[in-house]
């Protein structure tokens, strides 16, 4: 029984990179048709990290970063995280306002709307992939937002990791437009069977 | 004296003066600062999680409230502190996200402030401050002069206790 990350394999990372890019892949989609321009995609990362190492692969534990976290349910439950750095965010937002790229300013009513939704629907094409992949039923809730630390943020996930071992599991992705790059990272943070069911569910394991 | 040692996720430091520890970004995890104010020995855990009783993997200790406790307790003896002059600071344990429910999820940082006091009162050692709860993140730092609590948070200002 797959209990936590770390009793995950290498065939069972390929099949979470696979989730992963057909998820982000579904997700750039989504967001060149809200963006209304081409968005490219670099293929995504399996990151396994230790908890004391993971603050500092997001660039130090005080960067601000956003965090938009969904409730999942269905056959598979947990939460589901999209955390990107606040300058990323601020990219994004700009893009889908019409605004100038570069433009850095605290983010309005509108703008944090506007990131819910988008973390909504990255989420939405990820889950949908994995409920694709599946065949599990998947159900994500209204988004929450937060503006904080990248350490506290991702205290979130990581407790919930914690739980069940000493290692974080996230999928790195890449979107790409113009010149500008923005990174940002699925969590998909398990209940304690939320791995072993998708891993019985996709055949991996019996 | 610049000598800061870093206290990451799940871990737990301890030292002599002069130094500061710190931890950063904490969010609904809590650092339970310790301090023997006589020997200058300081301690700092950044735990994870209430208790190692209910967990399914405790190997690493530093990940609990009660378990990093006495261990943090125990570190600071072996460097000379009296454990009957210990005293305590708490910060963190914040909820980082709203949402309309009452999960265990999202009351963890609550729990994580619960629990550590619980410990502390086991071992007798007395809480002189804290700054706990709330919905943003704190980074902490403790001077092994004073003993005093440096609070950094984005938004929400800088304080000492």
């Amino acid at each position: 029984m797959v209990k936590g990350v770390d009793d995950l394999n290498s065939l069972h990372l390929d099949v979470l990179r696979e989730i992963g890019n057909i998820g982000a892949g579904n997700a750039v989609t989504a967001l060149a048709k809200l963006l209304n321009r081409k968005v490219d995609m670099d293929v995504p990362m399996v990151k396994i990290f230790k908890f004391n190492e993971l603050s500092e692969t997001f660039g130090g534990a005080e960067l601000p970063v956003v965090g938009i976290l969904l409730k999942v349910s269905g056959d598979l439950t947990g939460y589901i995280m999209y955390i990107l750095e606040r300058d990323a965010a601020s990219t994004l937002v700009n893009m889908l306002m019409g605004r100038p790229l570069y433009e850095m300013s605290e983010f309005s009513e509108m703008d944090i709307s506007a990131l819910k939704e988008i973390g909504n629907i990255l989420t939405g094409s990820y889950l949908s992939a994995l409920s694709g992949l599946t065949n599990l039923k998947i159900v994500s809730s209204f988004p929450d937002l937060a503006i904080d630390m990248a350490g506290a943020i991702l205290s979130v996930p990581a407790i919930e990791f914690g739980k069940v071992g000493d290692t974080v599991l996230y999928i790195e992705t890449q979107f790409v437009e113009g010149e500008k790059k923005v990174v940002g990272d699925f969590f998909l943070v398990p209940d304690y069977d939320t791995y072993d069911i998708l891993m019985k569910a996709l055949g991996v394991i019996g | 004296m610049d000598n800061i040692i870093k206290v990451g996720m799940a871990d737990l430091r301890s030292s002599r003066h002069p130094c500061r520890l710190t931890t950063l970004g904490l969010g609904s995890c809590v650092g339970i600062a310790l301090y023997d104010p006589g020997r200058k020995v300081v301690g700092l855990a950044h735990i994870m999680l209430p208790s190692s009783q209910q967990a399914r993997n405790n190997s690493n200790i530093a990940k609990f409230a009660d378990t990093a406790t006495y261990k943090l307790v125990e570190d600071m003896v072996s460097l000379g502190a009296v454990k009957s002059h210990i005293v305590a600071k708490l910060a963190g344990g914040a909820q980082m996200f709203s949402f309309n429910d009452t999960s265990e999820m999202l009351r963890i940082g609550a729990r994580n402030v619960t629990a550590s006091k619980e410990i502390l009162k086991q071992l007798n050692i007395p809480i002189l401050a804290e700054d706990t709860g709330g919905n943003y993140g704190r980074t902490i730092e403790i001077d092994s002069a004073s003993g005093k609590l440096l609070i950094k948070t984005i938004g929400h200002g800088t304080e000492v206790i």
